[in-house]
């Protein structure tokens, strides 16, 4: 088919995938089907940003206009057993990340920086296999020490859980456990090799069944094909979390992926628009590797794509956009912050 | 004082090739001592960073640390 210079053509398939997510999932709220976004992850350019759009529309009727704000913070950093490939915590990689641990003080004061920004959530994450003993100590204290000065709510991310610990961690107020899947399941072992997305599944299940929420997530960009990452939203989709933090790999000095090329700005967006119409309701966070992804303009053009969170300030081992450059986005965009009482 | 080593890689300063480091620093902590090349321990926080050299002893994120 021959093509007029700077004009674009639009395939009846390519107009058929919004025309049918804009019936199915904005005006009925049933999330797209696998195959659905694949179809979507394949639109090209020239459509983007009528998908974005229709990816906003349908955050703002199912979701509404709040965003909630997150601040991180790694209570254990590096020497973790495990060998995902994309993190530079691993103590099986020659990466230039040295274990630390995190006093409670420090930890409060980090949990007060937060909140001060307007952020409802703080989340503690500790880089381990699972917790032991001594990390789930320092977490019962960590979190007591800041309910005590101040309220927000209080995740964690502290790997793979007993159905002993899941109950713990519940009854310390941890009102909503991080775990990510972190890609399709055919794509997992090309990821991780020390343990199974279906480990990654059961602590899911472990934590639903101890009554936390559940936020559940991953990378895009690790060299999974469109079909795979489309997989992998079906496969968010099955499990229903409340939060899906999406990532963007950010290539690690030293990991087997740091010779990896960051996503192409573009297929990061229809990445953020597809997950959105495979999950309409759920809280989708842009997460790590916006900055090098999508630069400057990324939080805005995700925040009008269908993202309705944000971490805001630093990420667990780099550095973020100033929290205050986020926020002041949301008020230009006219998006209110969700209030602490709207998630109790 | 100039530093004599990379915060980024580790490698001589002096050296070229930190075309790379100079963009990663924008959104990384210093990894290295630039005094020694030591490895440090960093802890980033929400609004800031610190980093110890176990020589050297720790530097701060203009920010502040938290």
């Amino acid at each position: 088919m021959a093509h007029s210079p700077g004009v674009t053509t639009v395939t009846t398939e390519q107009s058929d995938i919004l025309a049918l997510a804009r019936a199915q999932v904005l005006e009925n709220g049933e999330g797209l089907s696998e195959a659905q976004v694949l179809e979507v992850l394949r639109l090209p350019d020239s459509v983007l940003e009528e998908l974005l759009s229709l990816a906003h529309e349908v955050r703002m009727r199912w979701c509404g206009p709040e965003v909630e704000v997150e601040g991180i913070i790694s209570l254990k950093t590096g020497g973790c057993p495990e060998d995902c490939h994309f993190c530079s915590q691993s103590g099986l990689f020659d990466s230039p990340v040295r274990a630390a641990w995190l006093d409670v003080p420090m930890l409060v004061e980090a949990a007060k920086q937060t909140a001060k920004t307007g952020a409802t959530e703080f989340c503690i994450v500790a880089a381990v296999r699972g917790p032991d003993e001594r990390l789930m100590a320092q977490v019962a204290a960590g979190i007591a020490a800041i309910k005590d000065e101040l309220d927000i709510n209080i995740a964690c991310s502290l790997g793979m859980l007993t159905p002993e610990q899941a109950e713990a961690l519940a009854a310390m107020g941890v009102h909503r456990y991080n775990h990510n899947l972190e890609t399709a399941r055919s794509h997992f072992a090309q990821v991780v090799s020390t343990h199974t997305w279906e480990e990654r599944w059961e602590t899911l299940r472990l934590v639903r069944e101890a009554g936390m929420e559940v936020c559940c997530g991953g990378i895009v960009g690790m060299g999974e094909s469109l079909a795979q990452r489309a997989e992998f939203a079906g496969q968010l989709a099955a499990l229903g979390p409340d939060e899906v933090p999406l990532n963007f790999l950010n290539p690690r000095p030293g990991t087997p992926f740091g010779e990896l090329e960051p996503m192409s700005g573009p297929d990061a967006l229809r990445a953020v628009a597809a997950f959105r119409l495979a999950l309409p309701r759920a809280i989708l966070r842009f997460a790590g590797g916006r900055e090098i992804t999508l630069g400057d303009l990324g939080a805005r053009r995700g925040l009008l794509g269908g993202v309705n969170a944000v971490i805001v300030g630093n990420y667990l081992t780099t550095l973020g956009r100033p929290a205050e450059a986020d926020i002041d986005l949301l008020g230009e965009l006219a998006m209110p912050l969700k209030a602490l009482n709207d998630t109790l | 004082m100039a530093a004599a080593f990379c915060d980024q890689c580790g490698r001589s300063a002096e050296a070229g090739g930190h075309v790379r480091c100079a963009v990663r620093r924008e959104l990384e902590p210093p990894r290295y001592c630039a005094e020694c090349a030591r490895r440090m321990v960093v802890q980033v926080t929400p609004m800031g960073w610190t980093a110890r050299c176990s020589r050297h002893g720790e530097i701060f994120s203009p920010e502040g640390v938290c």
